[in-house]
């Protein structure tokens, strides 16, 4: 009886352990930008601010903290936000030349936590930053789910900015669930959604299309902006379906949307489902089925995957349109060949974004800060934010930044389409142009 | 007396009730009830409208992507089973013995992908494939042991399983350090790609090569613990270690052997895996780790051909289950439910027979 009592544990810790994996991967990755300059002057009056103040002594950083997937399936995520706002942090100076600048005299120091594209690597790295009452803000999250419900209620009860460069769940803007201290420059799914259905109905002139999607925040809310946004447009949903971001065997459920015969599978997830998704679909799915992910998926980790394009099947996967950023020839000239210098070949698009959020936050510390004449700086914490959400017609690397109070800092977003394998990221083919790019914004689409 | 009749009137009564085996009869009706959903379901599901229903191809289709997939696992599940056999512990690490095999062949099939090899002598470099993984996850199998399982073999029980897991979260990460956190494309032969048609039938190439594989693996595995001399001590270790080294078998041999077997085994494994999803990734080894040890006990662990039995059904379960049952109840997404619904099963089996199918139908004394 002993032995049947440890197979019941057991049984049970390896369905728990299942549940742990569904429960694991998730997250989002966006654009947005927001820039800012207001100015407030004057003394401060800590007491009066709920959250209180940061003070920073003469010759002490200015500590911040990123919150960004540097581990697991998504670091290629966050590691390449961090490299962004190394980068911006290297620009206060006003030039690439890989030696940190100063804001206000001051040096800015950047601590890097995980939130390990998870709800509980954003609650544990959230509770970390949380801790150290010296960080003026925090650049994150990488994944919605480390940010939803969890980092940005864990900061934002503390006074404390996050800013997300990836972020793209609708929920995290959403009247019910924003939290005051939350913004993002990543765009907002549902632009990405209204999009990409508007690229499968007018572009592919297919009126049918199914969605399988991992259980994140991200790939759910994405699927579903998707959804909407076709039937809309008169197309029909045959099936959706769902699946795990730790599954690996996706046949009986490529099997299952055969079944219904669509014209497209749309599958806005991570990689490597993305990549699983492509393959072993064009396996089962009918000849010509065209396949379509999201900025999760277009990364370089596909590329090695998959290799060259599957006969007969297109995969495409939409993104922030690196192309339209505004500033062109300030990214194409200076911001890229500064990050290839320094970290080589992007893995995502969204250092650019991590690059803007840096920056309006450091104009925001500068409109916000008070210096009392001797190189000591106060910043109130609701001052902060305050200068951040008043942040408006901010000319950003990825476009105008103009921050809603709900915290959508890229209202005005261009999404491309990129035909596999000519992809912007590193091991991508030549010529890299989307086949297809629109501009919309949120008032568009909600 | 009166009195006293109504006592024992209440006593017999009481007695009866206690008589009654309600432990028994609960299981009974709760299998009742599941028996009857699952029927149900499946009944709803095969008599929806024409134009709503799974055709023969789609039902084929899943049938044979899950006796694939189930083979793999059961290959997997062998090495669970064997351990246990012999050492009464879970090798949660097993998962990442499996892993590192895919990357051993990841290496070579990459490197002959590009120089043109692979398609030029399919067989050949698939065989190559095969020794290579086989022996890494042998290597690492045969490491496992001796560093982490055998200065604990006299240890409690539950200090192995906590080592095992341990093992598993320090080979997964060692491999994220070596290898890098993204997945990689696993290179197949073109003569692999495209379908085959055996007996009117159409199938994946791939997998007819995964099926073939698993049975000549179990085939020879069989042969190897019922024929050969290894095998019988194999046998009488698992029968019972201490009277097994009493009669002048090398215990510890015949365990470092078990470890390379299964190793051997999860080599095999990890190549079917990679041709057949043609990816590989340290996270890989996790979630087939997980697979296998619910087909072993669900076959009986313990048992090989219950290894083997229990990784086919489980594949199926997953494959077929959600499609037969959930699909009639209206339920979208059905997919998503696999886990829930082979845990459930595997719960069932658990009631019934706490062994497994092919185990021992008595609870193991310990």
């Amino acid at each position: 009886m002993k032995n049947r009592k440890y197979f019941t544990v057991l049984a049970l810790l390896g369905a728990l352990s299942l549940v742990a994996a569904a429960c694991g991967d998730d997250g989002g990755g966006e654009t947005g930008a927001t820039g800012g300059t207001s100015a407030t002057g004057g003394a401060v009056d800590c007491a009066a601010d709920e959250f209180g103040c940061v003070e920073i002594a003469a010759g002490d950083p200015i500590q911040l903290a990123s919150l960004l997937s540097i581990t697991g399936d998504t670091a290629f995520l966050g590691t390449d936000s961090n490299h962004g706002i190394e980068l911006a942090i290297d620009y206060l100076d006003n030039s690439f030349d890989a030696t940190p600048g100063q804001l206000l005299g001051h040096d800015v120091e950047l601590t890097q936590e995980d939130d390990g594209c998870s709800a509980e690597g954003g609650q544990a790295g959230a509770t970390a930053i949380a801790a150290n009452p010296d960080v003026v803000a925090v650049i994150g999250t990488s994944c919605s789910s480390a940010a939803l419900g969890v980092a940005d209620t864990i900061l934002g009860d503390k006074g404390m900015i996050l800013i997300s460069p990836s972020n793209t769940n609708p929920g995290l803007t959403s009247e019910e669930a924003h939290q005051p201290f939350y913004l993002r420059t990543a765009h907002n799914d549902k632009i990405q959604g209204a999009i990409v259905a508007d690229f499968v109905f007018n572009e592919l002139k297919v009126d049918s299309a199914a969605t399988i999607n991992d259980e994140s925040p991200y790939a759910d809310g994405l699927a579903a902006a998707f959804r909407d946004n076709f039937e809309a447009l008169g197309g029909t949903i045959t099936d959706t379906e769902q699946v795990s971001s730790a599954d690996t065997d996706l046949g009986p459920v490529f099997t299952n949307i055969a079944a219904t015969d669509p014209g497209v599978v749309y599958g806005p997830n991570f990689n490597p489902v993305c990549a699983l998704s492509y393959t072993q679909g064009s396996d089962i799915l009918a000849k010509g089925t065209v396949q379509i992910g999201s900025d999760g998926c277009l990364e370089s980790s596909f590329l090695d995957t998959v290799g060259a394009p599957v006969k007969d099947f297109d995969y495409f996967a939409s993104s922030p349109d690196v192309t339209a950023f505004q500033g062109g020839a300030f990214y194409k000239d200076e911001y890229l060949p500064a990050y290839t210098d320094q970290f080589g070949e992007p893995t995502s698009v969204f250092n650019a974004h991590a690059f803007d959020a840096s920056n309006i936050l450091f104009d925001a510390i500068e409109a916000t800060a008070v210096d009392d004449g001797s190189g000591n700086l106060t910043i109130s914490r609701t001052a902060l934010k305050d200068a951040l959400f008043a942040t408006s017609g901010y000319e950003g690397v990825t476009g105008t930044i103009t921050c809603t109070p709900l915290g959508d800092c890229a209202t005005d977003v261009t999404i491309g389409v990129f035909e596999y394998d000519h992809w912007p990221v590193e091991g991508g083919v030549d010529p890299t142009d989307p086949v297809f790019s629109e501009t919309k914004t949120l008032a568009d689409v909600i | 007396m009166a009195t006293a009749t109504d006592e024992q009137v209440r006593g017999a009564e009481l007695g009866l009730l206690e008589r009654l085996p309600w432990r028994r009869i609960i299981l009974v009706v709760l299998s009742i009830v599941i028996l009857a959903v699952v029927v149900i379901g499946a009944y709803k599901t095969l008599t929806l409208p024409a134009d709503q229903r799974y055709t023969t191809t789609t039902w084929k289709d899943f049938i044979i992507l899950g006796l694939a997939q189930g083979a793999i696992i059961g290959l997997i599940a062998l090495g669970y089973t064997l351990v246990y056999g012999i050492l009464r512990m879970i090798n949660f690490a097993h998962g990442e013995v499996f892993m590192f095999g895919a990357f051993g062949a990841y290496f070579f099939s990459h490197a002959w992908e590009e120089s043109g090899f692979l398609d030029s002598n399919p067989v050949l470099s698939m065989a190559l494939l095969l020794v290579v993984a086989m022996l890494v996850s042998m290597g690492v199998a045969i490491l496992l042991e001796r560093i982490a399982y055998r200065p604990l073999r006299n240890a409690p029980r539950l200090v192995p399983l906590i080592t095992a897991i341990g093992a598993s979260l320090f080979l997964a990460n060692t491999a994220r350090g070596f290898f890098g956190a993204q997945s990689r494309g696993f290179g197949v032969p073109a003569v692999l790609e495209g379908t085959w048609t055996i007996l009117g039938v159409e199938v994946d190439r791939i997998q007819v090569v995964v099926l073939v594989t698993v049975i000549v693996a179990v085939t020879v595995l069989s042969l190897f613990v019922s024929k050969t001399t290894t095998g019988k001590s194999m046998r009488a270790v698992a029968a019972d270690s201490e009277i097994a080294s009493l009669m002048g078998i090398r215990v510890d041999r015949v365990i470092v052997i078990t470890f390379a077997i299964g190793g051997l085994l999860a080599g095999i494994a990890a190549v079917l895996f990679s041709i057949t999803f043609e990816s590989v990734s340290f996270t890989m080894g996790f979630r087939p780790g997980i697979a296998a040890f619910t087909a072993a006990v669900l076959g009986g662990i313990g048992s090989i051909s219950g290894a083997a039995l229990g990784g086919v059904l489980l594949g199926l379960l997953q494959s077929i289950g959600p499609a037969l049952i959930l699909t009639g109840y209206g339920i979208p997404s059905s997919f998503q439910l696999k886990d829930a619904f082979t845990f459930l099963v595997l719960v069932l089996v658990l009631i019934f027979r706490p062994g497994g199918l092919l185990g021992s139908s008595e609870a193991e004394k310990v």
